[in-house]
């Protein structure tokens, strides 16, 4: 391998990358992005957004696609390019509402129903999970919801961050608590703590 | 799309990262540069056409110049040319891989994490298959896998 070489080989891939699009061969397609809360993973189908991963889950959301959904996967900025448009707003605090196609393929139907519920958490509210539980009707479901919501395959974009515990205690984060507390902030939700700002 | 699988096969575009210069190289030395491009653009998109349908991930490399050498063929076909040194692939797939490596990607390497270095070293250098380096390294075939792929995306951030 030399220099010159691993030029030519990546023009080589771009190409087969356009062709690839072109003829539809590629099932999902990622980009990654860099946000204050560390890079993101965000991967869509043709139907749309379908995972969006943190930093410290590395590769495993792609391994988990490869082996749930399809292993033709690409690195296609393209395909991700509007969910990437609309996330920089956000954290700019330009955008308050995502609106992206959401391929839920990797939820339940159960889980549908609690995600679908937390979708509708205005920016800059939370509610608790004792709350969605009684929304789907399933009010003793408390921590059967916990699940859900801790499993969401779309964080941000779906706002599972803005589901917390009774009594105001923040609960989990897939993410991670620091996360966490950083959208509540960002949106306004929680009062800024300097020292928890930025510590993603 | 596919529901169900087994293994889970790495994703695409790591084949990509890995293999593409190999194969590049390989049909380079075979159709010449100029059909070079054209026949490595028929490999992959045959290869990730076929790919959810391979039965296992082992040995990707090998499949990928399997294809290359079909469409190397091919194109020799089209062209009313005679393929002078298809018959015996083989030794040329093992050729295409010892191409010295220049100093700078060298200097890259050596700069790897230690765990990312022998792996991406163990596998290009040696030409050691996934499995053998994670026995030499006490690691999972999985960790192995995602050592080199870490390497290979480190690499080619700094030699962009």
């Amino acid at each position: 391998m030399t220099t010159s070489d691993i030029a030519a080989v990546r023009r080589a891939t771009d190409r087969v990358r356009e062709r690839a699009l072109a003829e539809g061969l590629i099932d999902i397609g990622y980009a990654t992005l860099d946000t204050p809360i560390g890079r993101l993973l965000v991967a869509a189908t043709a139907e749309g957004l379908v995972r969006i991963g943190f930093e410290d889950e590395g590769d495993g959301p792609l391994i988990e696609l490869s082996a749930l959904v399809s292993p033709r996967i690409m690195e296609t900025p393209g395909r991700v390019d509007e969910a990437r448009r609309q996330l920089d707003s956000y954290f700019d605090r330009g955008l308050r509402q995502f609106n992206l196609p959401l391929d839920w393929r990797l939820v339940g139907s159960f889980g549908r129903r609690v995600l679908g519920r937390v979708a509708r958490v205005p920016y800059g509210g939370v509610e608790s999970y004792g709350d969605v539980a009684v929304e789907i009707g399933h009010p003793r479901a408390a921590r059967a919801v916990g699940n859900a919501v801790g499993a969401n395959p779309m964080p941000i974009v779906v706002p599972c961050h803005r589901v917390v515990r009774t009594g105001g205690a923040l609960g989990g984060y897939g993410g991670g608590l620091p996360r966490k507390r950083f959208l509540l902030e960002l949106e306004g939700a929680l009062p800024t703590s300097r020292a928890a700002a930025r510590s993603g | 799309m596919h529901t169900t699988r087994g293994p889970a096969l790495p994703p695409f575009q790591w084949l990509l990262d890995e293999h593409a210069g190999t194969v590049l190289r390989f049909l380079t030395r075979h159709v010449g540069g100029t059909d070079a491009e054209d026949c490595f653009q028929e490999t992959m998109l045959a290869a990730l056409r076929a790919y959810p349908s391979l039965a296992h991930g082992t040995n990707l490399r090998g499949w990928l110049l399997t294809i290359a050498r079909r469409k190397a063929v091919d194109s020799f076909r089209a062209s009313g040319r005679r393929p002078l040194s298809l018959e015996d692939a083989s030794g040329e797939i093992a050729a295409a891989e010892s191409t010295a490596p220049d100093a700078e990607l060298w200097d890259a390497v050596g700069r790897l994490p230690a765990k990312q270095r022998r792996s991406v070293g163990l596998r290009f250098a040696g030409d050691r298959p996934y499995d053998e380096i994670a026995r030499t390294l006490s690691i999972s075939e999985e960790a192995a896998r995602r050592n080199v792929h870490e390497g290979i995306k480190k690499l080619r951030r700094e030699m962009r």
